[in-house]
């Protein structure tokens, strides 16, 4: 057997204020397989973001263990890629100076790291602005150069937080296409948190849809578009798939169970 | 000349074309007049400002001369300019200046440096910032100015000088920093995070690059603070500067040469404002980029 990933064994999470303890993940088991794009749903609040911050190292588990190879997570590493809702890009720095910002604090090599920044920012269709600030970019290539960013690091494993949530809808679709074609294509495996169940379906080999807090797995749905043949659709084109809307239909009752 | 609107079109764009979509209209007739409207109204305001400073001046000049007011409290413009000029000629006013001016520049710096090395350290150690917590508050809301006669006792009149100047403008700067540094960006904290950041190295990549208008901001406040740092002490016990002639001047029923010591005063605080001002401009101005 090999081992998968990404691995949650029993996952519980507290947070502790002073104002008391907050349970935001409880009992979470599941694992993901290499190469494998996973979707999470879920209400806000429902310990999305704890998940990842988890996986990221952030912030240690209460409860049971988070692996990934095996072996378990103690703290932030270059193997994990994470981006986040806000493209958080450094108004004082160029593109290709943002986008060497992990290697930087990493201490590697920064000829090498410029190197591969250059190139990454030239792949996601940004070669003309490696020296502009990130103002000058519309709302779609700040988060294109926020992946360049975040595959600067050569990560095997990403984390996404709503990574499109601020991008108005035209942008969201096509830069979730993209960017959902570039994971595919260089192998990564990949977890999702969203709250926007199209989205999640449309990327996703699968989805998992969390509980209100504290978040527990409610359900996991395979998603396979066998209309389409072997090759998985990209995500616009599987919006269009036939076996889309029932797939939608199942997670939407299996999040709308929750509104009182 | 008016180099400062916002219509000029970047350079920037030019370099590259498919970067902005701000459209190059050809100028038409109402741009022109829009244009030279904005031009009068410049005028107009500045016209009007140096109005108000003739007028006071007219007045201050005319009131104490027809014995509306005691030309011996208030003084006159052209006594002034004569006080001026007749301390120029013995010159003592420059050494007066010099005196004033390289307490402030001392004192200010001074305070810069302490003060920001205060609020790194408190940022680093969040354990340290809430100890200390109480007592910085404490000595910010102290009035500094009544610690005045024990900085004399301590330290003699040169060095209270310095003393009270640095203590005026310390605590400001610490809390002014540090409350900055605090509200850093958290999403570009995590971010920094998830990278496996140092908190050394969320300081060096995030905290300081994000708080240069605090920085520039606590500049400011502290050029003022340190002026009025100085001529307090200056007032206590000194031997020269432009408080010791306020005094002075004051104590001989000098009206001309105290008044004549309050502009080159206001002047001097101008310059230092003028010069943090350039300084800001070089700062923030967007980097010139290569090729
Ligand atoms: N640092 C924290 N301290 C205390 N409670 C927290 C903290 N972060 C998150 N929480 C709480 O944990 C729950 C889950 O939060 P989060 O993972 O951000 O949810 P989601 O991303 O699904 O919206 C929320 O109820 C939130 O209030
Ligand atoms: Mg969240």
């Amino acid at each position: 057997m090999t081992t998968p990933k990404i691995e949650f064994r029993d996952v519980g999470l507290r947070y502790f204020t002073p104002k008391g303890e907050t349970q935001a993940l409880a009992d979470i088991s599941f694992t993901v397989a290499q190469g494998e794009f996973v979707s999470i749903v879920g209400q806000s609040g429902c310990g999305k973001s704890t998940l990842l911050s988890l996986l990221a190292g952030l912030i240690r588990p209460t409860d049971g263990e988070v692996l990934i190879d095996g072996v378990p997570v103690t703290g932030p590493s270059p193997q994990v890629g994470f981006m986040l809702q806000q493209d958080s890009l450094f108004e004082w720095r160029t593109i290709a100076e943002n986008c060497v910002l992990g290697p930087e604090i990493r201490g590697d090599d920064r000829f090498e790291a410029r190197v591969r920044a250059e190139g990454l920012l030239k792949r996601y269709g940004l070669g003309d602005f490696l020296d502009s600030k990130p103002s000058e970019l519309s709302g779609g290539m700040r988060q294109r150069a926020a992946l360049a960013r975040t595959m600067c690091l050569r990560p095997d494993v990403l984390l996404l937080d709503e990574p499109f949530s601020a991008l108005d809808f035209q942008t969201r679709l096509s830069i979730a296409d993209e960017i959902g074609g570039i994971i595919r294509n260089e192998g990564k495996t990949a977890i999702l948190v969203t709250h926007d169940i199209p989205e999640a379906i449309a990327m996703a080999d699968r989805v998992i849809v969390l509980s209100r807090r504290p978040g527990r797995i409610k359900s996991i749905h395979p998603i396979a578009f066998p209309s389409h043949g072997d090759r998985r659709p990209g995500s616009f084109a599987a919006r269009d798939a036939v076996e889309f809307p029932s797939y939608f239909k199942t997670v939407w009752e299996e999040l709308e169970v929750h509104v009182e | 000349m008016s180099s400062d609107t916002s219509i000029a079109a970047a350079p920037a764009a030019s370099a590259a074309p498919a970067r902005t979509e701000r459209a190059v209209v050809p100028h038409s007739r109402q741009y022109h007049a829009w244009l030279a409207a904005r031009r009068r109204e410049k005028l107009q305001i500045v016209a009007a400002q140096i109005g108000l400073v003739v007028a006071f001046l007219v007045v201050w000049e005319v009131a104490p001369r027809m014995h509306w007011v005691n030309p011996m409290l208030t003084s006159y413009p052209s006594a002034i300019w004569q006080a001026f000029v007749q301390m120029v000629r013995g010159g003592e006013l420059g050494n007066h200046i010099v005196v004033t001016l390289v307490e402030v520049v001392v004192s200010f710096l001074l305070a810069m440096v302490l003060g920001t090395a205060v609020a790194i350290l408190l940022w680093m150690s969040p354990r340290l910032e809430r100890v200390l917590d109480p007592f910085l508050v404490v000595l910010n809301a102290l009035p500094k100015i009544a610690l005045v006669p024990i900085f004399y006792i301590w330290l003699g009149a040169e060095g209270s000088i310095y003393a009270v100047a640095v203590a005026v403008a310390l605590f400001i700067t610490i809390l002014m920093l540090y409350t900055g540094f605090r509200q850093s960006d958290p999403n570009k904290i995590k971010l920094a995070r998830t990278f496996g950041a140092t908190r050394r190295q969320i300081l060096a990549k995030v905290v300081l690059p994000s708080n240069v208008h605090t920085f520039i901001a606590t500049l400011k406040a502290n050029a003022g603070l340190s002026l009025v740092g100085v001529i307090v002490g200056e007032f206590q016990a000194s031997k020269a500067g432009l408080g010791y002639l306020i005094v002075y001047g004051s104590q001989i029923f000098r009206m001309d040469m105290v008044m004549a010591a309050i502009v080159i005063l206001g002047l001097m605080s101008l310059a230092i404002y003028a010069l943090i001002q350039w300084a800001e401009f070089r700062i923030t101005r967007p980097a010139k980029r290569g090729g």
